[in-house]
């Protein structure tokens, strides 16, 4: 396993990926007995060196409704685009757009839209991502908007999660900090699914920057009066973090850990029809971000045997029992916890203050 | 010593349906039916037929409430009678196959009992619909539930009522039971509701086995909430839903609602209390598929129903 990767993105360079185990876990598995002393006497005099810097954002959209089905980000959305709510969008710096991302699914109140297609070959939602791409991109130019935040919910018991796509998005990692300094209704946890942006599919990957806020537990097609307001209060501290982005707070360098993304794993299946044949475990069920261990409970079958974990080492389970993973074959995804040294951070030109230089 | 006057003597029941998929995304029946389906010798019973059966199959498939139509709405005489053809919406033609299976409705020929599986999105925990407060043997049953299932809670809901009673799948039955399980989200499968279910059609049958069998169940009361109104959510002028369900309402279902109680947050933070002139028992509290009926929860009376002893009848 790789104890640190350097790093060369966008004009700085730092410290990434220090793979930071307790001590309880490294005693389980001694290939991995790195202390976290030894790793920050090792490379601090590196970290304090480093400064990560970018130019200020401007163009900031939080989106709802990708899935027409996950209601609050749609409740949020409909109230801004009425104007009713729309202060809470505006901060000295910048003001945020908001952007019903898949209309026809969120009227149908469906994940993604069943209509018959303008034309066979382009599904509707191949039509609203080109259309979303010319509005909010193009992907990978510099006209794309600064910064997407795309909102969601699971009925997996996730609390506040942020999605993102490297676990060098110093940005966003800063971000999550931020936000986990300062959430008070819901525990905020960051997964990262490690992909190149041009692979990434996602609509916040549309925009220079971007993240997913999902939160959960929440059935589709429902609100909930408690997940709307953790919701409401998570997109308030990402809009308060750009702003003082924007007006040159220096953030100091901080350690944060997330979860990076292993592998998916399905429901237990007969092996020829392929057809589920047990649930997530009433022990696992819920524990979202808990370690689970070799030979802890996973599944149960319907016809009450167990089903334990074979991994070989303690993962950190998440998305599980998505109700629209069913049709991918997921029950849930696997994660190792990583402690990601984040480099200081501070804007640069832009609004107040000098910001540091590459 | 037992009266006879406070008994009853009633047929055995010998054709019983388990109905799973009538709401293609509620999985707990879905998966129990299919289950049973399998390997029937798991259900079966001595002394009468049980026969698991998924309503609602294309629903079922597309893991989705349902194609056309709520075919849990679908069992009006008008659709019963309804001329076959192709333009029929998909559910009212399976409504009228499954009158022609389990029914006809209101005939002698109809299956004696029908449990109907359903989860709900509303934290109704354990619930049992049934829709007469004057069926004594669908009462003795529920009540023996109850006990069987103690510690775990059983509610049980009565839908008798003129215009919010509505025409279920198990309607075609002479003895129709709903059984609800919440809550637990659309399209999921979460074992400990699995649990809940099988439990409850585990000692539901074990009542009917045991009735058939010359077991005597003395009189007994049942505590029952009837339904007596559905509230909607609060809406704009264009027929927007304009609040939530509040905080302090949310997941409390069958508990009581005070006058003056929190019952509604508006999406710009403002409280809406109860207005009614005496405490109520909610329930199917913010259901998802009740968005599109105009329905955030419907309001339910607390009352204790007498109900005869029984005997099978010797016939």
């Amino acid at each position: 396993m790789r104890l640190y990767n350097t790093v060369e993105l966008r004009g700085y360079t730092a410290i990434t990926d220090t793979v930071h185990l307790s001590e309880r876990e490294a005693e389980r598995h001694s290939e991995h007995n790195y202390s976290k002393l030894r790793v920050r006497e090792r490379y601090s005099s590196q970290m304090d060196r480093s400064m990560a810097c970018s130019p200020p954002l401007s163009r900031v959209v939080v989106s709802g409704g990708t899935h027409g089905n996950e209601l609050a980000g749609v409740c949020l959305v409909k109230e801004w685009l009425r104007g009713d709510s729309a202060p809470c969008l505006e901060r000295s710096s910048f003001t945020a757009q908001p952007l019903l991302a898949n209309p026809r699914a969120t009227e149908q109140g469906v994940q993604n839209t069943t209509l018959a297609p303008p034309s066979p070959s382009d599904p509707y939602e191949l039509v609203r991502a080109r259309e979303l791409d010319s509005l909010l991109g193009p992907k990978g130019s510099d006209e794309a908007v600064d910064f997407i935040c795309d909102l969601h919910n699971t009925t997996a018991n996730m609390g506040a999660s942020l999605i993102l796509y490297s676990l060098s998005d110093y940005f966003c990692l800063h971000m999550l900090h931020h936000l986990q300094t300062h959430m008070q209704l819901a525990p905020v946890y960051c997964v990262v699914f490690e992909e190149p942006p041009s692979a990434a599919y996602s609509l916040d990957t549309i925009g220079k920057r971007g993240l997913a806020l999902e939160v959960g537990p929440l059935p589709h097609g429902l609100v909930r009066a408690d997940v709307l307001s953790q919701m409401s209060e998570g997109v308030k501290l990402i809009l308060d973090f750009i702003d003082l982005f924007n007006r040159g707070t220096l953030f100091p360098p901080c350690q944060v850990e997330v979860y990076r993304k292993l592998e998916g794993l399905d429901f237990p299946r007969e092996l020829q029809s392929g057809e589920l044949n047990g649930t997530v475990h009433p022990e696992r069920q819920d524990r979202d971000f808990r370690v689970l261990n070799p030979g802890d409970p996973l599944f149960l079958r319907f016809d009450g045997e167990t089903v334990r974990f074979k991994g070989e080492r303690p993962v950190y389970p998440f998305f599980i029992n998505e109700a629209a993973y069913y049709e991918k074959k997921l029950a849930l995804w696997t994660a190792e916890r990583v402690s990601v040294s984040v480099p200081a951070l501070r804007v640069r030109g832009g609004l107040g203050g000098a910001g540091g230089g590459d | 010593m037992t009266s006879c006057h406070n008994y009853e003597s009633l047929p055995a029941a010998r054709r019983v349906a388990i109905f799973g998929g009538t709401h293609g995304n509620e999985m707990s029946g879905v998966t129990l039916v299919n289950q049973w389906i399998k390997n029937e010798t798991e259900i079966q019973r001595p002394g009468f037929q049980i026969k698991p059966f998924i309503t609602n199959p294309r629903a079922v498939e597309k893991c989705t409430r349902y194609i056309d139509t709520d075919l849990n709405r679908a069992f009006t005489t008008e659709n019963l009678s309804a001329e076959k053809s192709e333009d029929l919406p998909y559910e009212v033609s399976r409504a009228q196959e499954i009158n022609r299976l389990f029914g006809p409705k209101g005939s002698q020929e109809a299956y004696d009992v029908i449990f109907d599986l359903h989860n709900t999105t509303s934290n109704m925990g354990g619930t049992l619909i049934l829709e007469s407060s004057k069926d004594d043997c669908n009462l003795q049953m529920v009540h023996y539930v109850q006990n069987a299932l103690i510690p775990m809670s059983c509610s049980v809901l009565l839908t008798e009522h003129p215009t919010l009673k509505y025409a279920a799948s198990r309607s075609v039955a002479k003895r129709p039971v709903g059984v609800e399980v919440g809550p637990q989200p659309h399209g999921t499968i979460r074992g400990d509701v699995l649990d809940t279910m099988k439990k409850i059609i585990k000692h539901a049958l074990d009542f009917i086995q045991l009735f058939n069998e010359g077991k005597e169940f003395s009189p007994c009361t049942v505590d029952v909430y009837r339904i007596t109104e559905s509230v909607d959510y609060p809406r704009d002028k264009d027929g927007n839903i304009s609040a939530m369900i509040h905080t302090d309402l949310q997941d409390r279902d069958w508990q009581a609602l005070n006058p003056g109680d929190p019952m509604f947050l508006t999406f710009d933070g403002r409280t809406i209390p109860y207005e009614g002139d005496s405490t109520v028992y909610p329930t199917f509290i913010n259901e998802a598929a009740y968005y599109e009926k105009q329905q955030a929860f419907v309001i339910t009376r607390k009352e204790t129903l007498t109900v005869k002893g029984i005997r099978v009848s010797q016939a």
